[in-house]
């Protein structure tokens, strides 16, 4: 299979000798929807930045679809989009304007750049503000819009710096459902976020990255797999004492009304229910704690941070 | 990119470059229009009617290449160190450097930009001044030359000043206290002919003295200096300023980490 993204030994240290980047590899298949996750100042934005030509890497080698960045750097760089975290057009123009100026940069022609503009500006439901100047945008729109300008020259690898930062959940759900459609149209995806239900969601493999360096590089199934407990939060009635106990599970309450229950990967939950019916206890509603990849982040990261520290 | 994508490239730079310039008229063409005819009043006409001749011409016959000429400077390294300095501020720099554009495209494309709003404001001046004295052309290629020459050396000259650049006030410590003391100091109001040896000399060493006067030689027939030689020395200055910034671009000096 082709690879879209072929990072190797990737090294950046800045110009106050903080290493950002120790030397990291991985590789990004076609085809693939990818989410590269790690805490703040884990170096992700460096990595997309050297990968975007943003930043200039210190060693190492990139690869966009077998073009090398440094030797054939124009074909490598047609081969990918990519949509920053931060707004970066200009928020004077217009938002046709800088849709097919975008365009133009690529070398697409003002004919094809005007048609291809349309289809993206609809696509993202833009096309009414073709004319508006881009400050005039709501803060959901601006990050579609920054996604048409990224579409335009119809890259096969595109990369979204967390895309759905501070967008409502009706938005963010309707720019999944698009970001999913445009993959299985055979887009690449790279996605950094800090909504790990989104990369649970959305994409198939997963490189966690920390103080620089790669921790994981695996499918999210296989991923989820390490996970041993899940935590639970069961709405109970009636209300109960604090030194409720159920045999086998670890459990506590928080209220006198919610249950926050320890359960086993092996073990499943059938043994609780049991336990509560006896009881007399009655569940009226029932949650995941926390979302099962945050669960392991965390867990992966503390585990990281003792590591180092160490 | 095959020829016909780096003129797209080319050309989409230039276009977006004088969509802004024309966009913001009343900051970028008008001023220049109101300050050049005050000038054209005051100096030309009120002050100018008692000074009498000057180099063999009339005053106002002097000073309008020279102010034709300090309009070009100004405007030419004004549109290109505040677009690209706005280009590095608002980030949408980042939207040429994930392209395959290469960097002497984009440094060419922003000094067209410079150069089209240098002419641009240079012809309204150019109109202006019709109504205040009669304009002849002794040599039209030397005119065009010089206009054109000087007007991408100081584009070239303000795209270096934006890379450095790091906030809105060191764009304009250049053109504020380097810039408007040579552009004064190069002939515009008088010839240098007028001055003491020493200081004949010392003009010598400002390359501004070179454009306004090749300049005016090509409308009037007249100047302080050697035309070929000035020629000479602006396209030196050119080549220099186009290697430096094309240098400091590569690097990717202020706009990459």
């Amino acid at each position: 299979m082709t690879i879209a993204l072929s990072i190797k030994d990737l090294r950046k240290v800045y110009g106050n000798k903080f290493e950002a980047l120790k030397g990291i590899s991985f590789d990004v298949q076609q085809g693939d929807f990818f989410a590269l996750l790690g805490p703040n100042g884990a170096g992700k934005s460096t990595t997309l930045g050297i990968v975007s030509s943003l930043v200039n890497k210190t060693s190492g080698q990139v690869e966009i679809f077998g073009f090398d960045l440094e030797k054939d750097q124009a074909a490598a760089k047609r081969s990918l989009g990519v949509v920053p975290q931060e707004f970066n057009f200009n928020m004077f123009e217009k938002v046709g304007d800088i849709v097919r100026t975008q365009a133009g940069y690529y070398g697409i022609p003002v004919a094809v750049a005007k048609q291809r503009a349309e289809t993206y500006l609809k696509k993202l439901g833009l096309w009414d503000k073709r004319d508006v100047p881009a400050r005039m945008l709501s803060g959901g729109m601006k990050r579609r819009l920054m996604i048409a300008r990224a579409l335009v020259h119809e890259p096969k690898l595109l990369i979204l710096d967390e895309p759905t930062a501070g967008v409502d959940i009706e938005l963010r759900r309707s720019m999944w459902a698009f970001l999913k459609e445009l993959n299985k149209a055979g887009t690449t995806i790279i996605l950094t976020t800090h909504y790990l239900e989104e990369a649970e969601s959305l994409c198939r493999n997963i490189a966690i990255i920390d103080h620089g360096s790669i921790v994981h590089n695996t499918s999210i199934k296989s991923l989820l797999q390490q996970l041993n407990t899940e935590t639970f939060i069961l709405d109970i009635r009636p209300e109960q004492a604090l030194d409720v106990a159920f045999e086998g599970y670890s459990c506590q309450l928080e209220d006198p009304h919610t249950l926050v229950v320890q359960v086993d990967k092996n073990k499943g939950l059938n043994g609780l229910f049991k336990q509560l019916e006896a009881q007399d206890i009655e569940v009226t509603s029932m949650r995941n704690k926390s979302n099962r990849l945050e669960e392991l982040f965390v867990a992966m990261v503390e585990k990281n941070l003792e590591t180092s520290e160490a | 990119m095959s020829h016909h994508e780096l003129w797209v490239a080319f050309i989409t730079i230039v276009r977006k470059e004088i969509r802004r310039f024309t966009r913001i008229w009343a900051q970028t063409l008008l001023p220049p229009a109101i300050t050049m005819t005050l000038y054209f009043i005051i100096f030309g006409n009120l002050i100018g009617s008692r000074i009498g001749e000057m180099g063999g011409f009339s005053y106002m016959e002097f000073i309008v290449p020279g102010l034709i000429m300090m309009s070009v400077i100004t405007n030419s390294y004004g549109n290109v160190v505040s677009s690209f300095f706005s280009t590095k501020f608002q980030k949408n720099i980042e939207e040429l450097l994930v392209s395959p554009t290469p960097n002497w495209v984009i440094l060419s494309g922003y000094v067209l930009g410079g150069v089209s709003r240098g002419l641009a404001v240079g012809f309204i001046v150019t109109l202006l001044s019709l109504f205040f004295t009669k304009l002849q052309i002794h040599s039209f290629w030397v005119t065009i030359a010089t206009v054109m020459l000087t007007s991408v050396l100081f584009s070239l000259g303000g795209f270096i000043n934006a890379v450095f650049a790091n906030s809105f006030d060191d764009i304009s410590i250049i053109p504020t206290f380097i810039l408007t003391p040579l552009t004064y100091l190069g002939g515009v109001f008088y010839s240098i002919q007028l001055l003491p040896e020493f200081w004949q000399g010392v003009s010598q060493l400002n390359p501004i003295l070179y454009m306004v006067n090749t300049f005016r030689y090509g409308i009037l027939g007249s100047s302080d200096i050697n035309v070929s030689f000035a020629f000479g020395v602006i396209i030196l200055f050119n080549l220099v300023l186009f290697t430096i910034a094309l240098k400091l671009l590569n690097m990717g000096k202020g706009i990459r980490q």
